[in-house]
C-alpha cells in the first residue's frame, strides 16, 4: 500500500468512528453481552455447536445430491426450482417471473443472499417497485445507503437519524421522534405497500431437501406477510443453505437467534414448505372469506450457484460454506464494534467470515479492500456455532492476496534485509517488516542501544511512516543487548535437574529474548521458585509474525525449526512454557495446520502457558509462598488476552490469583486494539485506539484506576502503557519473589 | 396430571413470564367465558380442532380480508408448545391461520396442555411428519417486535401483544 492510499484509508476510517462509530458499538457490544448471557442458559452449548458443524459439513459434502433431492421434493409440491449460475442468470429468471406476473410491486423479506445478487436494481430497471420491508432495510433503502450488518442492517444508524430521515423524506402531520412512533408509523406504510403487492420475495435460513421447508428467522414478521400475502413467491438461497432433513434444524433454531442478536430465539421461526395452503390475502376481493378461496399458488425457488461449487472445491474456503450468517464474528470482533460493516466489509457481506464470502463470490479484490482488518485475535472462533476458523480464513486470503498483488516499490531493497520464504507475488514492505520482525529484532538488540537512540529520531521516524506505514505516534519497543538466552547462558539454572520436581523449557520469544528480557527473568526466577529446572534454548519464532502479515510459507518454514528444536526436549519429557499467549496460541492452535498431525498433538499436549504451569505447579503441592502473594502484593486490574481467552486458558491466571491473596478487578473487553502489528500501522492507529478505549474505561474507572496494570500479552501492555501512561506487566513479574511492582 | 407434564408446564409458563407473555388457563366449559375476559372487539379466529371447544359465537369464524384488517384481536390453534422457550406452534390452514394470527394487534394462541413438549428437539421431530407431508408452521415465541428504530418496540408488523391460552382436559383442575 502506498502512502497516499494509507492515508486515505486512515481518513476514511476516522469518518466512519466520527460518524457510524457510537451507534454501532452501542449495537455490537449489546448484542456480544447478549450472546455470553444467552448462550450460558444451554444445558450442552459446545455439543449443539458441534451437532451444528456435523450437519453443515455433511451437508456439503453431500450438496450435489441434495440439490437433486431437494428439486424433486419442490416440484412435487407444486413449485419450480431454478439453480442459477451467477448473479446475472438468477436476475434474469427473477425478471421474468415478475414479468410473466405482470408485476408492478414486489415486497421483500430481508435477504443478504439477495443483496449479493443486486436484484432490486435489476428489477427496477424493469420498472418494478421494489420495496424493502424489513424495517432495517427500509431504513436504508429510504436513505439509500449498504447494510453494516449482516443480520441488523441498519445498526448504524442512531434513532435521531432516522427521525431526521423520515421527516424530512415523508413530512408526516406530527415529526416523528421516538422509537416506537417511528415503528408504526413504517408499519403502516409497508402494510399498504405489502396489501397491494404482486410478488413477494425472501431468503431462507435453512431449506430441508427431504420436505422442501424453508425456515426463516425473523422477529418483525414482515417474512410471514411477505410470503403468504400475494400469490407469488420467489425464494431466493445459496445453494450451501440446503440440509437433508426438517430434523436437521433443532440445533440451528437452538443457536441462530443466541449467537447472532444474543436472543434465546427470535418471534418467528416460519416453517413453509411452499406452495403454502394459506389463502391470498386479496384487497381485490375484500369480502370473500379466506376459507372460500381456491387459490393457486406460484412458488419459485432460486438456488444461487454465484461461485459456491468453486469454494466447495476449495480446501480452504470450503468451510466458509457452513456459516449461517449469525453475526455473531462481527459483533465479538474489536475492530467491527468500532468501525462496523462500512469499513469491515466487501461488495455484500460484513464482519469476519465475509472475507471468505466475498472472495467466493465477488472476488479477491473485494476481500483485499477490508482483510486487513481481521487481526487474527481469535475471539470469534468460540462464538461461531459452525466452529469455522474464521481467523485462518482471513489468514489464507490474505497470503492469497500477498501473492497475486503488484509488486511493491520497495520491497526489492529489504529482501536481502528481510528474507523470508515467499517465493512469488508482492508482499508490500510494511508486511515485510512485521512478517520478519524477528530478523529485525536480532539487528535491533545487537546494535542496541544505537538501534533504539536512532529509531526515535524525527527524521528515523518520518521516514518508516512514509516508507512502512509505521505510525509515527506510537512509541517502538526498545532493545535490549543482552537477550533473555544469553542472559541465562551466563547465569545457569538454580535448581538442578536431579533437585527438580519437573523440567521445563522456557520459550524465548522474540518479545521477550528481545525487548522485554524483565518478564522473562522474571518467569525463571518464578519457575525455579516452583523448584523447576528451567533451560533456555535458542529456539526460533514461532511464526505468529509472518503469520500474521498471511505469510503462510514463512509462518510454516518456522513452524518446522521450532517443532525440531523442540522435538528432543519433549521426547525427554520437559515440559514447554510459554510466555507470550500469542505464540502458545501458534503451538496450539495455527500449528495443526503447519505440522503433521503427530507433531503438533505433541507439541500442543507438552506446552502450557507460563501462568498455567504455575497453576499445575501448586495443585501438585508446590509452595505459593515462595512467590510474591497479595498480602504486600498489589491490588490489580487484570487485561487478559484474546487469543488466551479463546484457549481457555485464563482461568489459571484469575486462579493462581486467587490462591495467593490478590485482589483482582478483570477487563471483559474482547481485545486491546493492538494485536501485534495492527496497532503501529498507520492507517489502523485511530481504529488501534479507539478499540482500546473501551478498555482503557474500564481500567481508568474510580475502582480501577489506582491499580497496577497487569496483562498477559505483549502487545496488550504496550497498547495499556500508550493508553493509560500507566506502567504494565505481565502477571509473572508479579509472581516474581523478587518483584516490587506496586 | 403426571410429574413431568407439571414440571413442564411449570417451566412452559416460566419462559412466558420471561417474554412478559400472560398465559391463562381454562377448561372447554369455561373455554368462551376465560376468552371473554381476554379478547377485545371485533376478534376474529379460525377452526380450532379440540374436543368439545368451538369459537363463540361473537367470534368471527370467517374471516374476509376486510374484517381482518378491521379485527383487534385473532383466536387460532396451536399445535405444540415448546416449554424451554414459551413457543407456540402456529399450524397454517387453509382457512388462513396464519394471516389471522399475524395481522390483529392481540393473538391468542390456544393450546392444549397435553400438546405441550419439553424442548426444541423434541417439537421438530414432532413436525417433521407434517411438514413432508407438505404442510407449514411458525414457531412464535412472543409478540413481533423490532429493534430497527433504535429501541425495542413490540408490534413491527405483527401483534403487539400475545396471550396464550391453555386448555386443561375436563375434571383435570387441581
Ligand atoms: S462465520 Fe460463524 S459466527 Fe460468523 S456469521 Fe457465519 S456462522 Fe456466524
Amino acid at each position: 500500500m502506498s502512502g497516499n492510499a494509507r492515508e486515505q484509508k486512515a481518513d476514511h476510517i476516522r469518518h466512519l468512528l466520527e460518524t457510524e462509530g457510537d451507534a454501532v458499538e452501542a449495537n455490537t457490544l449489546g448484542f456480544n453481552d447478549g450472546r455470553y448471557e444467552s448462550v450460558a442458559d444451554l444445558e450442552d452449548y459446545e455439543g449443539l455447536k458441534s451437532e451444528a458443524r456435523a450437519i453443515k459439513e455433511d451437508a456439503i459434502e453431500r450438496l450435489p445430491a441434495l440439490i437433486d433431492e431437494l428439486t424433486e421434493t419442490v416440484e412435487a409440491n407444486g413449485g419450480t426450482v431454478y439453480i442459477a449460475d451467477d448473479a446475472a442468470d438468477a436476475n434474469r429468471y427473477i425478471r421474468e417471473v415478475a414479468s410473466e406476473k405482470e408485476a408492478e410491486r414486489l415486497v421483500k423479506s430481508k435477504s443478504m443472499t439477495s443483496e449479493e445478487l443486486e436484484v432490486n436494481e435489476a428489477l427496477e430497471a424493469d420498472g418494478v417497485d421494489v420495496v424493502e420491508t424489513d424495517l432495517g432495510e427500509w431504513v436504508l433503502q429510504v436513505a439509500d445507503e449498504a447494510p453494516s450488518h449482516i443480520v441488523a442492517p441498519a445498526i448504524h444508524k442512531s434513532r435521531e437519524e432516522i427521525a431526521r430521515l423520515f421527516n424530512e423524506q415523508f413530512d408526516p402531520d406530527e415529526p416523528l421522534e421516538t422509537a416506537e412512533e417511528l415503528t408504526m408509523f413504517a408499519r403502516d406504510r409497508l402494510g399498504e405497500l405489502i396489501r397491494e403487492a404482486d410478488v413477494g420475495m425472501t431468503g431462507a435460513n435453512f431449506i430441508t431437501a427431504d420436505s422442501g421447508s424453508l425456515m426463516l428467522v425473523t422477529s418483525e414478521g414482515n417474512a410471514r406477510k411477505s410470503a403468504v400475502v400475494p400469490d407469488t413467491h420467489v425464494a431466493v438461497a445459496g445453494v450451501e443453505k440446503i440440509v437433508p432433513s426438517v430434523e436437521d434444524l433443532a440445533p440451528f433454531i437452538e443457536l441462530i437467534g443466541r449467537s447472532g442478536t444474543g436472543q434465546d430465539i427470535t418471534s418467528y421461526i416460519s416453517l413453509l414448505t411452499p406452495p403454502v395452503d394459506s389463502p391470498v390475502v386479496d384487497i381485490d376481493d375484500p369480502d370473500v372469506a379466506f376459507a372460500d378461496r381456491d387459490d393457486d399458488r406460484d412458488f419459485h425457488l432460486v438456488l444461487i450457484d454465484n461461485g459456491r461449487m468453486a469454494m466447495r472445491e476449495d480446501d480452504q474456503l470450503k468451510e466458509t460454506l457452513y456459516c449461517i450468517r449469525c453475526s455473531a464474528c462481527a459483533n465479538t470482533c474489536g475492530n467491527f464494534q468500532s468501525v462496523g460493516g462500512h469499513a469491515f466489509g466487501g461488495e455484500t457481506y460484513t464482519g469476519g467470515i465475509a472475507t471468505g464470502w466475498e472472495a467466493g463470490v465477488h472476488g479477491q479484490d473485494s476481500a483485499a479492500e477490508f482483510n486487513d482488518l481481521c487481526t487474527g485475535c481469535s475471539r470469534c472462533v468460540e462464538a461461531c456455532p459452525v466452529e469455522i476458523d474464521i481467523p485462518w480464513i482471513n489468514t489464507v486470503v490474505r497470503d492469497r492476496i500477498n501473492r497475486d498483488g503488484d509488486a511493491g516499490r520497495f520491497e526489492f531493497v529489504y529482501d536481502e534485509l528481510v528474507p523470508d520464504e515467499e517465493a512469488t507475488g508482492s508482499i508490500g514492505l510494511q508486511k515485510r517488516l512485521f512478517g520478519n520482525y524477528e530478523t529485525l529484532a536480532k539487528l535491533g538488540s545487537a546494535t542496541a542501544p544505537l538501534s533504539n537512540w536512532t529509531a526515535g529520531l524525527e527524521p528515523v521516524r518520518s521516514l518508516l511512516e512514509r516508507t512502512a506505514g509505521i505510525d509515527r505516534r506510537r512509541a517502538l519497543p526498545a532493545f535490549e543487548r543482552e537477550t533473555l538466552v544469553d542472559w541465562f547462558e551466563a547465569r545457569g539454572p538454580r535448581v538442578s535437574a536431579a533437585d527438580a520436581e519437573r523440567e521445563a523449557v522456557l520459550y524465548p520469544d522474540t518479545y521477550t529474548n528481545y525487548i522485554d528480557v524483565d518478564r522473562g527473568k522474571a518467569a525463571v526466577r518464578v519457575l525455579e521458585a516452583m523448584d523447576v529446572h528451567v533451560r533456555i534454548p535458542a529456539v526460533s519464532e514461532s511464526g505468529r509474525a509472518p503469520l500474521s502479515q498471511g505469510m503462510i510459507a514463512t509462518a510454516d518454514a518456522k513452524a518446522s525449526r521450532v517443532y525440531a528444536a523442540l522435538a528432543e526436549h519433549l521426547d525427554a519429557g520437559r515440559d514447554i512454557v510459554v510466555i507470550e499467549p500469542s505464540d502458545l496460541a501458534m503451538f496450539h492452535r495455527e500449528y495443526e495446520k503447519l505440522l503433521p498431525e503427530a507433531s503438533f498433538e505433541r507439541l500442543r499436549a507438552g506446552s502450557y502457558e507460563v501462568i498455567e504451569y504455575v497453576y499445575g505447579c501448586l495443585e501438585n503441592g508446590a509452595n505459593g509462598a515462595r512467590l510474591r502473594t497479595g498480602d504486600g502484593g498489589p491490588a490489580i486490574a487484570y487485561h487478559s488476552h484474546c487469543q488466551q481467552r479463546t484457549m481457555g486458558v485464563d482461568r489459571y491466571t484469575r486462579a493462581v490469583f486467587e490462591a495467593l491473596n490478590y485482589d483482582v478487578l478483570e477487563s471483559d473487553v474482547e481485545c486491546c486494539g493492538m494485536a501485534g502489528s495492527f496497532g503501529y500501522k498507520q492507517e489502523y492507529y485511530e481504529l488501534s485506539m479507539d478499540v482500546g478505549d473501551r478498555l482503557a474505561e474500564q481500567f481508568s474507572a474510580p475502582e480501577a484506576k489506582n491499580r497496577l496494570v497487569v496483562a498477559s500479552g505483549t502487545s496488550c501492555e504496550d497498547q495499556l502503557e500508550d493508553l493509560l501512561e500507566r506502567d504494565a506487566s505481565h502477571p509473572v513479574e508479579v509472581l516474581d519473589p523478587r518483584s516490587r511492582l506496586r | 396430571m403426571s410429574a413431568e407434564t407439571g414440571a413442564i408446564r411449570r417451566r412452559f409458563e416460566a419462559s412466558l413470564a420471561d417474554l412478559d407473555v400472560p398465559v391463562t388457563s381454562t377448561t372447554p366449559a369455561a373455554f368462551e367465558s376465560t376468552l371473554e375476559t381476554i379478547a377485545s372487539d371485533p376478534t376474529v379466529g379460525t377452526t380450532l380442532p379440540f374436543e368439545g371447544v368451538s369459537l363463540p359465537e361473537w367470534v368471527d369464524d370467517e374471516p374476509t380480508p376486510a374484517t381482518l384488517e378491521r379485527a383487534t384481536t385473532s383466536v387460532t390453534a396451536a399445535s405444540l408448545g415448546i416449554a424451554d422457550y414459551g413457543s407456540v406452534v402456529l399450524p397454517s390452514t387453509p382457512d388462513g391461520s396464519e394471516q389471522v394470527s399475524l395481522f390483529p394487534d392481540l393473538h391468542v394462541p390456544v393450546l392444549r396442555e397435553a400438546d405441550l413438549v419439553a424442548d426444541m428437539p423434541t417439537a421438530i421431530e414432532r413436525l417433521g411428519p407434517h411438514l413432508r407431508d407438505g404442510e407449514s408452521a411458525i414457531v412464535a415465541t412472543g409478540p413481533s417486535a423490532t429493534a430497527d428504530m433504535g429501541a425495542l418496540v413490540k408490534g413491527a408488523h405483527g401483534p403487539k401483544d400475545v396471550h396464550v391460552l391453555v386448555l386443561e382436559s375436563e375434571g383435570d383442575d387441581e
